[in-house]
């Protein structure tokens, strides 16, 4: 694009003024209200008391803060990253394969693949998590097939590992498709070279592959970690009561126990650590 | 190349662990019995009980409204600012703002909007939640009709513009053309957005009558029952069937654009 504006002759002043102002304004003004101010709104509430009946009262205090170090919440947040990060590495484990098998295959077969791996992310999010009930339950499927091999049965409904699953199972198409195109775009000849050159199959990865794809690593795990992070709808249908993460304690917050500035707080708190997270990995993407 | 045997185990593998969940939903749809566990036989009894249970009618025709709504504005909107980012400015920023709401968590978006939503005194209902989708659903749009502006050629709108044309005009007759499989592409992808989005609508609905995600999220709380099972099924056959048209309807534009050049 840049080089089809340098291309370009500027067109009239007159005509570009008024082109900036109906193609950009009606977009930009629903992006200023329904974006910016909420989120402004949302980061000032953290210094706010809450109402009685939920909402805001506005008088300045910092007990939020406070609130927010009570080893109570810091625990639910060190929690919330360690489901997270689990469930990334797991992705990234089982995704990496699965991208460099699919980015060797046959150009027809590589299109069904893909096909295939996205296919079920366009399915009801909820009904995706659901089908784990079934299958994780005491009597289900899972279960079923651990007893066949003598083992079992298991409680795997309603702990940590559920909602890992449950996040593994939603998230890890995101993790795929970058791995994919960073594999894909990698020049084969580079591979070959290696191996030509006596390397082991596993040198070459180690060495050539694995170092030039470290982009699509970040972009799968910034993929797989933020939404997994956040999340509350699948600890609360697969964690039982017992586990929750700053999802849950966030909505609570708002819908349950009406106190938005904490919550407000905790979102910040939510915000603030996937900012440091984008920040690491421009990071290591630049010194990748 | 040489290929790894045992790269195999994890490829395949992540298909038996994407597919095995849906298969059973499938099958279990089908039980002739009330357990969501065993299989008894064939049976479409829980499709007629579907069909009778009046919340899931409402939640479809709810859901049907908010997609349709926030697909019309996000559609508008989004190739508007497309064309204007793309065309009008080069400011780095501007594009970043664009596709926020796309990348920020679902819960952070439901948060600033109940709380903006608070603030302004608006009452929740199926309306407030068509302005939410209309957001992120606007970020979507604008993305895949910016990468079709970015193939078209932008000398037939420099060519519109010497011979006198206006932005307004040489847009109408130049640039929509051109742009329109990109803009149906993510027109449709606002619409599956939509259809499916829980987090927002769940936060931004109020206590108006809810949407069908909703719907399903709070009978699974209710507890599991092979009804739930078919309307699974039913929700898995139109989506892949979506998904699909969507696929081969790209593919098309695709071909139908190269023929024009």
């Amino acid at each position: 694009m840049k080089s089809e504006a340098k291309a370009r002759p500027a067109p009239r002043p007159r005509g570009r003024r008024l082109g900036a102002f109906v193609f950009l304004s009606p977009g930009l003004t629903y992006l200023v209200v329904l974006l910016l101010a909420p989120l402004a709104l949302v980061l000032s509430y953290g210094v706010f008391q809450r109402g009685r009946f939920g909402g805001v009262v506005y008088e300045f205090t910092t007990e939020n803060f406070t609130r927010l170090i009570d080893p109570l919440y810091l625990g639910v947040v060190a929690g919330s990253l360690k489901i997270a990060g689990l469930t990334t590495l797991i992705a990234l484990l089982v995704g990496y394969p699965t991208a460099y098998v699919i980015a060797q295959l046959p150009p027809k077969w590589k299109t069904i693949a893909l096909v295939a791996v996205v296919l079920p992310f366009w399915t009801n999010f909820i009904i995706r998590v659901y089908a784990w009930i079934i299958l994780l339950s005491g009597p289900g499927l899972v279960n079923s097939g651990l007893e066949a091999l003598g083992l079992g049965p298991y409680e795997l409904l309603y702990n940590q590992g559920a909602i890992v699953t449950g996040l593994l199972y939603s998230y890890l198409p995101l993790m795929v498709l970058p791995l994919y195109s960073a594999i894909e775009r990698l020049d084969p000849q580079l591979r070959e070279a290696s191996a030509n050159l006596g390397a082991s199959g596993f040198t070459t990865f180690r060495k050539i592959t694995l170092p030039l794809t470290v982009p699509g690593v970040l972009t799968g795990c910034l993929f797989v970690f933020v939404p997994s992070f956040g999340n509350f709808v699948i600890p609360e249908i697969l964690g039982g009561n017992k586990s929750i993460m700053v999802g849950n304690l966030i909505r609570d917050q708002f819908l349950k126990a009406r106190d938005w500035p904490f919550g407000a707080t905790l979102t910040l708190a939510l915000i603030a650590v996937l900012i440091v997270l984008l920040i690491a990995q421009a990071w290591a993407a630049r010194r990748a | 190349m040489r290929r790894s045997k045992f790269l195999y185990v994890p490829f395949w593998a992540t298909y038996v662990f994407l597919y095995l969940p849906i298969a059973v939903l499938v099958v279990m749809s089908f039980n002739a019995g009330r357990s969501p566990y065993t299989y008894e036989g064939f049976s479409l009894k829980w499709y007629g009980e579907l069909a009778a249970d009046e919340r899931v009618a409402t939640g479809l025709v709810n859901t049907l409204i908010v997609a349709t709504g926030s697909t019309a504005i996000a559609t508008v909107l989004g190739t508007l600012l497309a064309v204007g980012l793309a065309r009008y400015t080069r400011s780095k920023t501007l594009d970043a703002l664009a596709l926020m709401p796309a990348v920020l968590p679902d819960l952070v978006l439901a948060i600033g909007l109940l709380v903006f939503y608070g603030m302004i005194q608006l009452t929740l209902g199926l309306y407030s939640v068509t302005l939410s989708h209309a957001l992120f659903s606007m970020a979507f749009v604008a993305a895949v009709v910016r990468t079709r502006l970015s193939n078209a050629d932008a000398s037939l709108e420099e060519a519109s513009r010497d011979l006198g044309a206006g932005p307004v005009i040489t847009f109408m007759k130049i640039t929509l053309p051109q742009l329109a499989p990109g803009i149906l592409a993510g027109a449709l992808l606002a619409f599956t957005l939509s259809l499916d989005e829980f987090v927002i609508a769940f936060f931004t609905i109020g206590n108006a009558e809810p949407t069908l995600p909703i719907v399903i999220y709070s009978m699974i709380r209710f507890g599991v029952t092979p009804k739930i099972n078919a309307l699974a099924a039913i929700l898995l056959l139109v989506s892949f069937t979506a998904v699909i048209a969507g696929q081969r309807m790209t593919k098309i534009g695709e071909r139908g654009s190269r023929a024009q050049d």
